[in-house]
């Protein structure tokens, strides 16, 4: 008897339950992203085609555009730099103060990306600055200009690359490279051909969130740019100060591209996920 | 024959040694020299300014009403927005893990959108759908008279999106892990479903939940992007701390954007520090199951 009342509540809760669990799921997601999502598609075109092509005759859109290709140009390849310097140094060596050298590399994850361009502001602002005295000497200007930029998106971009390549060599050991060294190998020929084709994936997976954190950060440049439309405005900061103009047309133009350019790079790094998950898959083979 | 390898050996010990000593120094060396340059420097000059104002000043900075309220908001309203998601990111990692539905992989790939998608679209797109005209706000205004963008709310909202996928994607990969043999042992020793979720699947679910939760709320504190779009900032009401850093410093006000700054710093590292240590713990469960 207890059994079978056991076996009722078992096949009416459980089909329940089946469909209830995906069904808020699907229900909190669509309020919170997908819908939001769907709006900016929607509020580009609103008022049909033309309008949204004409969009891009705006001079200070293409400049902010400019901006921030210039900006993810020189961010990207130099935390590539770094990450493969870094993960190369740290991944496979066991030293005292690892765990704390690896949280260091991950502190701009969680420090606000306000703070970021306020650090910088501390450093290099010419009147309040640490370093302002010299830099003014010199004759730089670092904070409302590109290079104070440029630097506020490298750090809030530079954990990636190196957080998504130490797992990785550290689960491939010495062993390859080793061979190789003592096949007669110089160590950049280690590097080129054994050590970086064997996290190439991750380096690539790496590139894909760099460059979308690069193309979108707001905070830490908004504090550093000074928002100047035309000369040191990014796309990001572009989408705001449209919307604030109540430019509505125009926010939603710029935010389509943005927000396409973000769509592009979670398709591609879906396709790398795949990659690397069959690459898993196959290797027992091997 | 000994005489013709005794010389030959030291080389070949040293020559692979030398080549992959001065490998390891050079990407040492720009490990070390990158660091230093984009994140001591920065971070020791914040220190030294903050240092420069003295305790009893900073002391008094760092907690002005206004400041206070805007603590309110970001530390208050952050941990709210973590919280829900707690519950809703656990409801979201099972229905991808454990359901089969329709649109399941669509829902996958949906949960990436807030770290791919811009902060700034992020926050153009929420400030409108929950704006009194529009999509998702027009019938809450209606409804239940609620407005949500330009209030608290709104921000509420955009801090829950920010911190959504963080639970999801921190609970799916341990919750994949789990042996569905325990929970059927449970059953079979007579326990409720209630009881095997209870006692068996969430104790050993907690440690991801947390560290996903405080990782989420790490971000929503910090976020300055999509909130300040949906924020009215006006303070009292709505404002978060990183904006009224950024009105600070276009006061002039360098020591108070320090001094405010330096608490939200000091957040972060404490947060840092509760997130590592929940991971340690999350470790050291997959280590010994229950």
């Amino acid at each position: 008897m207890r059994s079978l009342l056991r076996f009722l509540r078992r096949g009416k809760i459980r089909p329940s339950a089946s469909v209830l669990i995906p069904l808020i799921a699907g229900l909190y997601v669509a309020v919170i992203i997908l819908l939001p999502a769907l709006e900016v598609v929607s509020g580009a075109f609103a008022k049909g085609l033309q309008p949204f092509l004409d969009n891009f005759e705006s001079e200070e859109l293409h400049s902010a555009v400019r901006m921030t290709l210039m900006m993810t140009a020189i961010a990207v390849p130099a935390n590539t730099i770094f990450g493969l310097s870094a993960a190369t140094a740290i991944a496979r060596r066991q030293f005292p103060g690892k765990a704390f050298l690896l949280s260091v590399i991950d502190l701009p994850f969680s420090i606000s990306p306000v703070v970021v361009g306020l650090m910088l502001v501390l450093l290099y602002s010419p009147t309040n600055g640490l370093l302002g005295g010299i830099v003014t000497s010199l004759g730089w200007k670092i904070i409302f200009s590109w290079p104070g930029m440029t630097l506020a998106t490298i750090i809030v971009t530079f954990p990636f690359m190196a957080r998504e390549v130490i797992p990785l060599l550290e689960e491939e050991g010495w062993d390859q490279e080793e061979a190789a060294r003592t096949l007669g190998a110089s160590s950049w020929q280690v590097f080129w051909k054994v050590t970086l084709p064997s996290v190439r994936w991750a380096v690539l997976y790496g590139l894909i969130l760099t460059t979308a954190r690069a193309l979108g950060e707001f905070g830490a440049v908004a504090v550093v740019s000074g928002n100047i439309a035309g000369q040191t405005q990014t796309l990001p900061l572009f989408v705001e100060d449209a919307y604030k103009q109540y430019d509505t047309e125009l926010a939603y133009g710029a935010a389509l591209v943005l927000g396409g350019v973000g769509l592009v790079s979670l398709l591609l790094k879906l396709l790398v996920e795949q990659v690397i998950r069959g690459n898993k898959e196959t290797e027992p083979m091997n | 024959m000994t005489s013709s390898m005794a010389p030959a050996s030291p080389a070949r010990l040293r020559r692979p040694a030398l080549p992959s000593w001065l490998q390891l120094s050079w990407s040492w060396r720009i490990t070390w020299l990158y660091l230093a340059l984009v994140l001591f420097l920065p971070l020791g000059a914040m220190a030294l300014k903050a240092a420069a104002v003295g305790p009893v000043q900073f002391w008094q900075l760092a907690t002005t009403a206004e400041a206070l309220a805007t603590y309110r908001i970001s530390f208050g309203l952050a941990l709210v927005a973590a919280l829900v998601n707690g519950v809703f990111g656990v409801v979201i990692a099972w229905a991808l893990v454990r359901c089969s539905f329709f649109g399941r992989r669509l829902l996958d790939s949906l949960i990436d959108l807030p770290f791919a998608l811009p902060t700034a679209v992020a926050g153009l797109a929420l400030a409108s759908i929950y704006s009194s005209n529009g999509w998702l706000g027009a019938p809450l205004y209606a409804l239940f008279g609620l407005k949500v963008s330009f209030t608290w709310l709104g921000v509420g909202i955009a801090m829950m999106f920010i911190s959504l996928p963080f639970v999801v994607r921190s609970v799916e990969p341990v919750l994949e892990a789990l042996e569905r043999e325990q929970e059927e042992a449970a059953w079979c020793l007579g326990a409720s479903p209630r009881q095997t979720l209870l006692k068996v699947v969430l104790p050993q679910l907690m440690p991801a939940i947390l560290a996903g939760v405080a990782q989420g709320y790490s971000r929503a504190v910090g976020e300055y992007g999509s909130v300040v779009m949906i924020s009215s900032n006006v303070p009292f009401r709505d404002l978060i701390t990183p904006t009224l850093i950024i009105q600070k410093l276009e006061e002039y006000d360098f020591s108070s954007a320090t001094v405010i700054g330096m608490v939200m710093l000091m957040f972060s590292l404490v947060s840092l520090l509760v997130i590592n240590g929940l991971q340690v713990w999350g470790r050291h469960w997959e280590g010994n199951p229950a």
